[in-house]
């Protein structure tokens, strides 16, 4: 049973199970074991994330497809779910029709993209999307009558989903069972759900000859696979997937601008998680956004920490100083991808063998 | 054996192809045309053209390394804005050195300041561009994915190094007295300092186009473009010269750097990778590898941006994607692909 919901694909590795059940555990009942709103912030950016970097993964790691289209995406889910939130009111339906026209969209956009450059190099389809990216980023924040500009937009959700609504008038284990609960159990189940969906995506007949195209996409097309049809179809499934993983967070954070969603920054976090964490293991995923976003809000304080200790050593203190944390992450992804190119996950499989 | 007995016999193109291979070097003109129906009047036609020539060899300085880095050694270098944005600081840093000579009203000592930067940004990004290519590059040549990861972290790390050398905070430096305001023809007004970023760009790309096909550097250039194996059949190191094509690019870089830097005024650590974005829409437009298509790209994306910078502010990134859309479906390869698909 557990087996076949994880498709076949179990973690292999007694110490990467233990990790992802301690990641899995920690996220479910985060609301109990981490009291506290930024706690809470920090479970519900990890939820969206790990779809987010597992969808790229699918691209870079599955297909080895480089995009840097990946944020306008997650962009366009995100918008999408808030233009409709926006525009007709805070009701169940707007958040559905939003989302479900943000995936259409990212997938029409996905589909273009896909036909008019994946036919060529692969660096090809990385410049190209770089350069789509960003001009898509600038045009949003310039569209502002309809987008809010750079300072996005803010709408209500429904009101179950917000933290004025009580379900139950006591607390349980001290914690206020209220709308954003339910707003981050509602991120939790359907970040999991998409997971799932993509190990199943990753583990069929498609994944098996997605993985073929990318080791050797000239005898792939020997054997009869249409290789661009592959190649776009897994650029289409990685932009919906993305897109969905942009309207969760434009449910949670009930704001969506230029800053959380489009950013040249995100696409690099992105990209720092999936090499991390491991490519062409949609664990890797799991294990890079959460040991990277733990970082990101964490590690700030044990480098400034750091930076005082050496306050001393002139060079020393501002390289450690807490605002200097992605020069560090960016000379670890520099190692991993020469080192471990198959990251955390792949270390720790390789372990055990 | 005379001279004679050993030349090869050159076969003849027939005119219709040769119009046809040509035929992207008539863009430029077309498009200043449309832009002057569009625009209707000619003074303000005249400053954005100028203006959008200045853009466009600004652009081109900076494109070129990479184009030719491509072409030689199927390496892309993501991490090419990394240089541009050293190179303006670096260039910045000397000028603030040389605040004296740039606020006299003489002429010599503010273009001497202004040399003395370039060059000060010129070496180190070259020597930077060596270290890159060292320590970053050489370890992942002929693994496209790779590359891109790995000259993508180069960039992070670079732009993190310009925080921690600089500071977080944006510069500013007012140009040389020299290249402040503009002559004034008929009604438009042209500034001086774009006159002198066309200048030199056209003759860094004559200088270019003369290395390339004349000299025996160039040569071994355009041979390693076309056959790397066989160059170094032929007993040279081509590794060697792809370093010092590599470090010339970077340099190249560094003198975009410091000429955009001293065209905005204000730099920022991260001015690279904005820049990049039109740097690889260029590219991609006049073809990979190609320094004239990367020429013809670079004008008509800063004539067009300038173009409708003027007449429809909000669309001027997309009208860039937009002619590469076009172009690539007229020409699948951009305008002149001297690197067949590997």
């Amino acid at each position: 049973m557990l087996t076949r919901l994880l498709s076949g694909d179990t973690p292999r590795s007694g110490l990467l199970t233990a990790l992802l059940l301690i990641v899995l555990i920690s996220l479910a009942f985060a609301p109990f074991l981490f009291p506290g709103t930024r706690s809470l912030e920090t479970a519900a950016r990890i939820c969206i994330f790990i779809v987010l970097v597992a969808s790229y993964d699918l691209l870079l790691g599955y297909a080895g497809i480089v995009s840097f289209a990946h944020t306008m995406f997650f962009g366009i889910g995100a918008y999408g779910t808030a233009l409709a939130l926006a525009s007709t009111g805070p009701s169940y339906w707007s958040l559905i029709w939003g989302t479900a026209a943000g995936a259409v969209v990212a997938a029409v956009f996905a589909l273009a993209i896909g036909l008019f450059s994946l036919r060529v190099k692969a660096i090809f389809f990385a410049m190209v999307t770089l350069a789509v990216a960003s001009a898509f980023a600038v045009f949003v924040s310039q569209m502002s009558w309809l987008t809010g500009g750079e300072d996005g937009l803010n709408y209500k959700i429904p009101r179950e989903l917000t933290p004025a609504f009580k379900l139950i008038d006591e607390k349980i284990l001290d914690v206020r069972i209220n709308g954003k609960l339910l707003a981050y159990y509602l991120v939790f189940f359907v970040s999991a759900m998409l997971f799932l969906v993509m190990l199943r995506i990753v583990n069929s007949p498609f994944g098996r000859t997605l993985k073929a195209v990318r080791d050797n996409a000239f005898r792939a097309e020997a054997i009869g696979y249409r290789v661009v049809w592959y190649r776009t179809t897994a650029t289409i499934l990685s932009a919906v997937m993305a897109a969905l993983a942009g309207s969760l967070l434009a449910i949670w954070l009930r704001y969506t601008g230029p800053a959380t969603t489009l950013s040249m920054e995100i696409m690099i976090d992105i990209l720092l998680m999936v090499v991390i964490g491991g490519m062409g293991t949609l664990y890797g995923a799991v294990l890079g956004a959460t040991l990277f976003i733990l970082a990101q809000t964490y590690l700030q304080t044990l480098m400034g920490v750091a930076a005082d200790a050496t306050s001393a050593v002139p060079l020393f203190s501002t390289l450690v100083a807490p605002e200097r944390w992605l020069l560090w992450l960016g000379v670890l992804f520099i190692l991993s991808v020469y080192f471990f190119p198959s990251g955390i996950v792949g270390r720790l499989r390789a372990g055990r063998a | 054996m005379s001279e004679a007995a050993i030349k090869p016999r050159i076969e003849k193109i027939p005119l219709k192809e040769q119009i046809f291979q040509k035929l992207p070097v008539f863009l430029v003109p077309m498009l200043a045309l449309a832009g002057l129906i569009a625009i209707g009047n000619p003074s303000s036609w005249l400053t954005l053209t100028v203006a959008g020539l200045a853009m466009g060899m600004m652009i081109f300085i900076m494109a070129s390394g990479l184009t030719v880095v491509f072409g030689l050694m199927d390496v892309i270098n993501f991490g090419h804005g990394a240089f541009v944005a050293v190179g303006a600081f670096v260039g910045f840093t000397v000028l603030a050195w040389l605040a004296g000579w740039t606020a006299s009203p003489s002429v010599m000592l503010n273009l001497a300041a202004v040399l003395i930067a370039i060059l000060a940004a010129m070496l180190i990004t070259g020597l930077l561009g060596l270290a890159f290519e060292r320590v970053i590059v050489m370890p992942v040549y002929g693994e496209h994915l790779k590359q891109i990861l790995v000259t993508m972290g180069g960039l992070i790390v670079a732009q993190q190094m310009i925080y921690v050398v600089w500071g977080p905070d944006e510069l500013h430096i007012s140009r040389p007295q020299a290249l402040q305001g503009s002559f004034v023809i008929g009604e438009a007004a042209i500034e001086k300092y774009r006159l002198v970023a066309v200048a030199i760009g056209l003759v860094l790309f004559v200088a270019m186009r003369h290395i390339l096909k004349k000299t025996k550097i160039g040569l071994l250039v355009r041979a390693g473009v076309e056959n790397g194996e066989m160059v170094e059949a032929l007993g040279y190191r081509i590794r060697r010269l792809f370093l010092i094509v590599f470090m010339t690019g970077s340099a190249l870089a560094g003198l975009g750097g410091v000429m955009w830097g001293l065209y905005q005024e204000t730099i920022t650590a991260h001015m690279g990778s904005e820049i990049m974005v039109l740097v690889f829409i260029v590219v991609i437009i006049g073809g990979l590898g190609s320094v004239e298509g990367c020429f013809i790209g670079a004008m008509l994306v800063g004539l067009l941006a300038n173009y409708t910078a003027f007449l429809a502010p909000k669309v001027a990134l997309i009208s860039t994607i937009a002619l590469m859309v076009v172009i690539l479906m007229w020409r699948p390869q951009g305008l002149y692909p001297v690197v067949k698909a590997k």
